[in-house]
């Protein structure tokens, strides 16, 4: 083996160590891409501009911005309360399913490509989110907040976990793409992206059991939780009296 | 692993992609003009100062290349850059004061308006879908409504165009207020909204850094060749903690494929590339799930959906992610090998 030079490392060690420390990450960031390049004797100015040509050429991950003044605007008029009450209105609808319905839907239709379909800021935080809570204020009363919490965070979860495992399934995915691209260059031939599709359909469907599964046990959680949250409180009030 | 962009090449189009970095840009700084004019902001010049550097980069980013030319747009992006980083950094950048309506008022209004409020909610991936399939390539005299190479995106906005004018309609708040009340959401997201681009920034230093070499031959050190389960446990642990440090599979798969699968699964043991390839990716997306890095999936939310603990979508991730990637070691382990 060639001499082995670690520096280039350093960057990794700082992203490590300032996330650990809970500094800002953003600052963590620009820190870690700074000390990388003095490390390994970048010029400055070359190293600045690639900052920049890196940040400037990444602007699509903002888009999301568009979507937030449609959704503050139905907030302001009361969207919550009403996909609070519209879930209130059906008996049977509980958390777990109103969750794993959506898993179901989100996990098939990303495997179809159709990723764009919802997402954590235009279906999570206006609907998927108070749905559930509806389901379970319905079922259980007023929520305290960390049984809130707990029900918002899974439905965000739910969220990322199946459009994750079944995107890859689409094979004119970017992933699936950049699979290939990589087999190609390094001399793999004979290699279709439907093959790698196809690949990723056991995963898939695995990260549907799983999830499914925790998502059947979610019901029980959180009964478990406000009983645990109201002794709290009644201890705490019985204390203040 | 982004090709680079060259501007020369574009397809002249209504929806381009330069059109939508000036909408965005134009946003922010509404978004800034509205922090400026807010009351009671505690840190009313940082945050302000915060998002105008940010907004910039999308106003006159395009503006600057055309006239000044790329390494000095590049230049001061990435000073502007550093300076964002420092602003937050400090704790400079915060939550401002903001209209809140009672919950009378919300309820009253929920009660008026009943089902029609989810209309221009589902509208926005209804909207983007169908364009997305049937209008991707509608073009008068050349010139296209979408950019081609950001379809989805260029259908987004339109979709998210629309939607703020079917919610006028229906709710009577102008699009200038919904631009108003979505302070709120952005300012809840805050430094979390830019941290995506900065790890690309990141990235990109990676690249030229070699940092992908120098992990290939740190990891090559515990590797023994021989010994097939344990190669198979090192990719996909391997990416899986790579994406984690990286915030993003893509960035990991290169390195970890070319460093380990590449020349011990593939060549040295016959391993089918398919399965390893596909099942190797998905090991990383169980980093994904785990680390504050892929902030616009696991922190975003949190800020969005108001969480006391910003790490909790994360935490109730983790038994799902751990437990997929012991099944993709014993899958992979399972399905690659041939003899």
């Amino acid at each position: 083996m060639n001499e082995l030079n670690l520096l280039p490392l350093i960057g990794i060690v700082i992203v490590v160590f300032g996330f650990a420390l809970r500094f800002n990450p953003l600052l963590v960031v620009c820190v870690a891409g700074l000390v990388t390049g003095w490390a390994v004797d970048l010029e400055f100015l070359t190293l600045i501009e690639t900052f920049g040509e890196k940040f400037m050429n990444s602007r699509q991950l903002a888009s999301f911005l568009l979507i937030l003044p449609v959704i503050a605007l139905l907030e302001r008029y009361g969207l919550q309360q009403r996909a609070q009450s519209w879930v209130a209105s059906i008996k049977s609808a509980t958390t777990a399913r109103i969750l794993s319905m959506y898993f179901i839907v989100r996990e098939c239709s990303a495997a179809l490509g159709l990723l764009s379909l919802a997402g954590q800021a235009q279906t999570v935080r206006p609907l998927l989110a108070p749905m559930a809570l509806g389901a379970a204020t319905n079922l259980h009363g007023e929520l305290p907040k960390p049984v809130k919490d707990m029900i918002s965070a899974h439905a965000a979860a739910c969220d990322n976990i199946a459009v994750f495992f079944g995107e890859d399934i689409f094979i004119a995915f970017g992933a699936v793409l950049l699979m290939d691209a990589f087999l190609k260059e390094n001399g793999i031939d004979g290699i279709e992206p439907l093959h790698i599709g196809l690949w990723a359909i056991p995963t898939a469907i695995a990260a549907l059991i799983v999830h499914l599964f925790r998502l059947a046990r979610l019901e029980a959680k959180i009964s478990h939780e406000i009983a645990k949250h109201t002794n709290k409180s009644t201890i705490l009030n019985a204390g203040l009296s | 692993m982004s090709a680079p962009v060259t501007s020369t090449m574009q397809v002249p189009a209504i929806i381009s992609i330069n059109n939508i970095y000036l909408l965005i840009g134009f946003v922010v700084m509404f978004l800034v003009v509205k922090t400026i004019q807010d009351p009671a902001h505690p840190k009313k010049w940082t945050t302000a100062l915060f998002w105008f550097l940010f907004g910039n980069v999308f106003l006159f980013g395009d503006l600057s290349i055309k006239l000044f030319g790329e390494p000095i747009t590049y230049q001061w992006v990435g000073i502007s850059v550093l300076a964002i980083a420092l602003i937050a950094g400090l704790g400079k950048v915060s939550m401002g004061s903001y209209y809140v309506p009672t919950d009378e008022e919300l309820e009253q209004s929920a009660q008026r308006l009943k089902n029609k409020l989810f209309v221009p909610a589902v509208m926005i991936p209804i909207v983007t879908v169908l364009c997305t399939l049937l209008l991707n390539s509608i073009n008068i005299f050349d010139i296209y409504l979408f950019d081609q190479r950001h379809v989805t995106l260029a259908a987004l906005t339109l979709a998210c165009g629309l939607a703020l004018i079917v919610g006028w309609k229906i709710t009577s708040g102008s699009p200038l207020q919904a631009l108003a009340e979505s302070r709120r959401l952005v300012d809840s997201i805050g430094w979390a909204a830019i941290l995506p681009q900065m790890l690309a920034m990141l990235g990109g230093v990676f690249i030229i850094s070699q940092t992908g070499t120098a992990i290939q031959d740190l990891v090559k050190l515990f590797v023994s060749p021989d010994n097939r389960f344990m190669l198979v446990v090192i990719y996909c642990t391997g990416m899986a903690l790579f994406t984690m440090v990286m915030g993003n599979a893509f960035a990991a798969f290169p390195v970890m494929t070319a460093g380990i699968a590449m020349p011990f699964l593939i060549q040295g043991h016959g391993a089918s590339p398919a399965p390893l390839v596909a099942i190797g990716m998905y090991s990383g997306y169980c980093g994904t799930l785990m680390t504050p890095m892929a902030a616009n999936f696991n922190i975003v939310p949190a800020a969005l959906l108001d969480l006391k603990d910003k790490y909790q979508v994360i935490k109730v991730q983790i038994p799902t992610a751990l437990t997929l990637l012991a099944i993709n070691i014993l899958l992979m382990y399972g399905v690659i090998f041939n003899d």
